[in-house]
């Protein structure tokens, strides 16, 4: 017989074996040689964490208390293994692409990342879950307890080796569990420390299964009947708790968040899925097969009233088998091992994830985009979440001590379960909706803890008066018999209503009520992965990381800038080689080097794609989004500017042009205007001169003489009178004398003054009725407009019989004045040019200035009018327009 | 994998209507993958139906049920293994998609 302290100490060179090999391919997973870390079978192995030390200690137990129904926690998942091809490998898929990280993260991506809906994950899965790491506890110490009877030399005490288990387990799943933040939350040592784990407890129960078949039962066929002859020897079922246990073994399956952490997170490749379909189907069925047998045998032997959950270890001792005992032994503590450890870190993501990151980052205030210091506070949570489990746990297994193995585990798988619509909905249903999920979950929830998890543990938590007469004391809230249906079975009672009232939340309120768009992207993400997803590829692996890494930020910050990074990070690193590992302090450095380039979602996304090799989420996308909408706003605000920039340059190209037009209108006005003056100065001077200095001129000479000097200088006041009035027109100063007055009033003034004196014949045509119009202007000042007009048209007509033509008319709404003439009219290329100034049609007959049509011109546009030349009529012609807001005489 | 449907109908272009005769079998393949958990859980339903211990009827022995259950539970993994393989050589035969682990 084996003493307790050998046993301890095989206990912990066991313990410290397996930390060798996590510890072992945790370096070769860093150095890369982990091509058969990543082989199906260790995938396989790692999900065998299904069987817990509830499996291995407990399957003999329930065999030996209820038959064949044990083999109902192994038929649920075995379905849900064969059907894969329905729905694991939609499940692995989506965890993979969206980067999930425990199932409450699934939940919460699917119904648009809401970290309420995560939250209620984490609290349910933390719930249901301690009970069971409770019954890892209880199983250990009682399997030491065994060992303590059958060694009298040994001081063993319960309750202090529960605690050294429990906190050993903890130093190990912290130790690898939260040794580095792993993108993908990926642990690979872990993984195959539990690979380990499931072929020693294959082994050790198939060995004590053999032992007792063909040891104690002398072969299959004297077993079988030693069976049928048993008081478990004829087919007796619960119909109800087969089907129901089933069914829920299934949904614990995938719902368990350890299961969850193994099935989804830890998948490195969904090819993995096809051999597991059929090997862990396998497995179980191994575990199983010599259940029944060891139950049968064991109930022959052992003594009436030992516990059936122990047979595997108490029947080789008592069959003095203590080589088999101790493997036996090693099998249950490694099932516990694996799963505490596992399950422990799968809780601890979740709650640091969900719950105690979101307060750290809320109490900080800053918002996620500290980095840096983040990772360090990740794992410290992530441990200290570990610990609280684990205490949780043990404080769970001191207070209730626990009961049958069995009925702890399947409370814990019922709570789970409720997980399952809204797993189920979020992957199939694309209607399905955040606040369903929220109210179908807590609806299970409360359920469950009122009809199984309360009156399950016992100890007083509900009173006998709700037990018997209700919540409330009203009879049909009863906890085992809701609604007045009495006699089912407490787990089936639960199971259904919890179960089927949660469904029927989870589709009632998602068609009521609406999601929200990132909701609604996501459930398109999640429901039609297989076409938004890439194939089956396994996650990149890291050999072409960094020389991916170095070609993509090449492209972004530019050759020699991205060589010079990646030197000094190969530096740092200790110079290995030209290029550095992708570390995550590498990565985060790049990550934000190449931020400050793209942005920090594109960069995020754009190493997310090489080195995660997942697909980018919907978040990421919107992110993007939103940063080159901001991109796009600052360039087109650049644009306005740049626009608005040449319009401005384009008007003072204007204005520099105008300018120069204007300075050399200026210059050709001087000389104009001092060639004006010159001419007649000129002849004033000669004849001034020859009056002066000639003597003897005849008194009719000098009368000559001085009328031309007159003359002259009639014309020079003339021409300073006109430049005087036009530059007083054209600076603005004029002051306008306006008065009501009639058309053909002006008109009359007009033609008396202009035609008075004269010798010519001009005939002036009117046609008196249509002049009668009022109108308020500068009266005057159109008057001598048109004595301009009439005057020109006197001077330079040149037909045999001149005749003027006035004509009043209306053109859109606006008075007109034509004067045309029957002369020969304004050459074309002159049209242009006579109301310019010093403008003259032709030299020989030059009587004025040339400034009267321009200074007609300022009058009229003074006026709010305008003088135009009319082309296309027989002779000259001038149409002066006046302003628009004339008042038409009702006449 | 490529033996899904869904792989081949891409979001862009619509699935043609017939298939050649290997992607026909593929998809039958699936099918057939589709059906063996469902099939696989009516047999575990059946000794639902054997008479109970407790009435007078022929009782089953337990050595008779346990012959049944495993029975199925190895055909089943017997089966899933053969589809297994299978579409694993079908995948195998894809251009693009060699096989790692």
């Amino acid at each position: 017989m084996a003493s307790l302290n050998v046993l301890i100490l095989v206990c912990l060179g066991y313990v410290v074996f397996l930390f060798g090999v996590a510890f072992a391919s945790d370096r070769l997973a860093a150095t890369r040689r982990i091509r058969w870390l990543r082989s199906p079978l260790i995938y396989t192995l790692s999900l065998s964490i299904y069987c817990t030390a509830w499996t291995f200690y407990g399957a003999v137990g329930y065999a030996a208390r209820s038959g064949l129904e044990f083999v109902t926690i192994y038929l649920g998942p075995t379905l849900v293994m064969i059907g894969w091809w329905w729905g694991l490998r939609k499940l692995v898929r989506v965890g993979r692409s969206q980067r999930v990280t425990s199932i409450a993260d699934l939940i919460s991506s699917r119904f648009g990342k809401s970290n309420l809906l995560a939250i209620c994950v984490t609290v349910l899965a933390v719930i249901a879950v301690t009970p069971y790491i409770a019954l890892q506890l209880q199983s250990i110490t009682l399997s030491f307890s065994i060992f303590a009877e059958g060694d009298p030399e040994s001081f063993y005490r319960e309750g202090s080796s529960a605690f050294w288990v429990a906190a050993g387990l903890a130093v190990f799943a912290i130790l690898f569990g939260t040794r580095n933040l792993d993108a993908n939350e990926r642990h690979h040592g872990v993984v195959t420390a539990i690979a380990i784990e499931a072929v020693v407890k294959l082994l050790a129960l198939l060995a004590v299964g053999v032992f007792v078949v063909w040891g104690i039962g002398g072969g299959i066929d004297p077993i079988l009947q030693r069976i049928d002859q048993s008081e478990i020897g004829t087919w007796t079922i619960d119909k109800g708790r087969w089907a129901t246990i089933t069914f829920l073994a299934a949904a614990a399956f995938v719902c368990l968040p350890r299961m969850f952490q193994v099935m989804v997170v830890e998948n490195d490749d969904e090819r993995h899925l096809r051999m597991a379909a059929w090997a862990f189907p396998l497995y179980l069925l191994l575990m199983s097969l010599f259940v029944v047998p060891i139950a049968v045998v064991g109930l022959d032997l052992m003594p009436e009233g030992s516990n059936p959950d122990l047979f595997v270890l108490t029947i080789p001792l008592a069959q003095g088998e203590g080589g088999l005992a101790m493997l036996a032994f090693l099998g249950g503590f490694s099932s516990a091992t694996s799963m505490v450890i596992v399950a422990a870190m799968a809780l601890s993501t979740m709650v640091s994830n969900h719950i105690v990151m979101p307060i750290w980052l809320y109490s900080q205030g800053r918002g996620a985009s500290v980095s840096g210091d983040v990772r360090n506070i990740v794992l410290f949570s992530r441990r200290v979440s570990i610990a609280v489990i684990m205490a949780l746990g043990y404080f769970y297994f001191v207070f209730t001590g626990g009961g049958a193995l069995a009925s702890i585990g399947l409370i814990a798988f019922a709570g789970i379960a409720q997980i399952l619509p809204a797993l189920v909905g979020g992957l199939f249903w694309r209607g399905a909706t955040r606040t369903g999920a929220l109210v179908g979950l807590t609806i299970g929830f409360l359920l469950w803890l009122y009809t199984l998890l309360l009156p399950g543990i016992g100890s007083g938590l509900l009173s006998e008066s709700v037990m018997t007469n209700g919540l409330f004391g009203w009879h049909w809230l009863r906890p085992d018999a809701l609604f007045g249906i009495t006699g089912l079975d407490p787990t089936v009672h639960s199971v259904m209503w919890s179960l089927s009232l949660n469904t029927v939340a989870f589709c009632l309120v998602s068609l009521l009520s609406f999601p929200s768009p990132l909701e609604r992207l996501q459930g398109a993400q999640f429901v039609n992965v297989f076409d938004h997803s890439a194939g089956p590829r396994g996650w990149t692996g890291s050999v072409a990381q960094s020389e991916d890494l170095m070609i993509m930020s090449q492209r972004i910050l530019g050759a020699r800038e991205a060589q010079e990074f990646f030197h000094a990070e190969a530096l740092q690193q200790g110079g290995r080689g030209v290029l550095p590992d992708p570390t995550p302090a590498f990565l985060e450095r790049l990550e934000r080097e190449l931020g400050g380039s793209v942005g920090a979602a594109a960069a995020h996304a754009m190493i997310g794609q090489i080195v995660g090799g997942s697909s980018v989420s919907v978040q990421d996308l919107l992110a993007v989004a939103d940063e080159s909408a901001q991109l796009m706003e600052y360039s087109s605000q650049l644009e306005a500017k740049s626009s608005e920039l040449s319009r401005t340059a384009h008007k003072l190209r204007e204005a520099n042009e105008k300018l120069t037009q204007i300075s050399l209108q200026k210059d050709a006005f001087l000389s104009q205007v001092s060639h004006e003056l010159r001419t007649p100065m000129t002849s004033i001077r000669a004849f001034s001169e020859i009056l002066r200095d000639t003597d003897g001129l005849l008194p009719e000479d000098k009368t000559r003489y001085a009328t031309i000097i007159h003359d002259e200088a009639l014309r020079l006041t003339r021409l300073l009178d006109d430049l005087l009035d036009l530059s007083v027109l054209e600076s603005g100063q004029v002051s306008l004398n306006l008065r009501d007055g009639r058309l053909d009033a002006v008109l009359d003034r007009a033609l008396d003054s202009a035609l008075a004196g004269s010798t010519g014949k001009l005939v002036v045509k009117r046609q008196k009725s249509t002049e009668r119009i009022a109108l308020r202007s500068d009266l005057d000042r159109l008057g001598q407009v048109f004595i301009n007009l009439i005057s020109n048209a006197q001077k330079y007509c040149d037909a045999r019989d001149p005749v003027l033509t006035i004509s009043v008319h209306d053109v859109g709404g606006q008075v007109v004045v034509d004067f045309i003439d029957n002369g020969s009219g304004i050459p074309t290329q002159a049209q242009s040019m006579v109301f310019e100034k010093f403008a003259r049609v032709s030299s020989e007959k030059a009587g004025g200035a040339g400034l009267g049509l321009a200074i007609c011109r300022e009058i009229m546009q003074r006026l709010g009018g305008n003088v135009t030349y009319l082309t296309g009529q027989s002779g000259a012609a001038f149409r002066v327009s006046l302003a628009t807001n004339q008042e038409m005489a009702a006449e | 994998m490529s033996v899904g449907p869904e792989n081949e109908t891409g979001p862009v272009q619509a699935p043609p209507v017939f298939l050649e005769k290997q992607s026909y079998r593929r998809r039958r393949l699936s099918d057939a993958a589709r059906l063996l958990p469902i099939f696989g859980a009516l047999l575990f339903a059946i000794p639902l139906l054997w008479p109970d211990g407790s009435g007078e009827g022929g009782q089953v022995p337990m050595s008779a049920a346990i012959t049944y259950i495993f029975g199925v539970w190895a055909l089943l993994i017997v089966v899933g293994g053969l589809f297994g393989i299978a579409a694993r050589r079908w995948s195998g035969s894809d251009p693009g998609s060699s096989e790692r682990g």
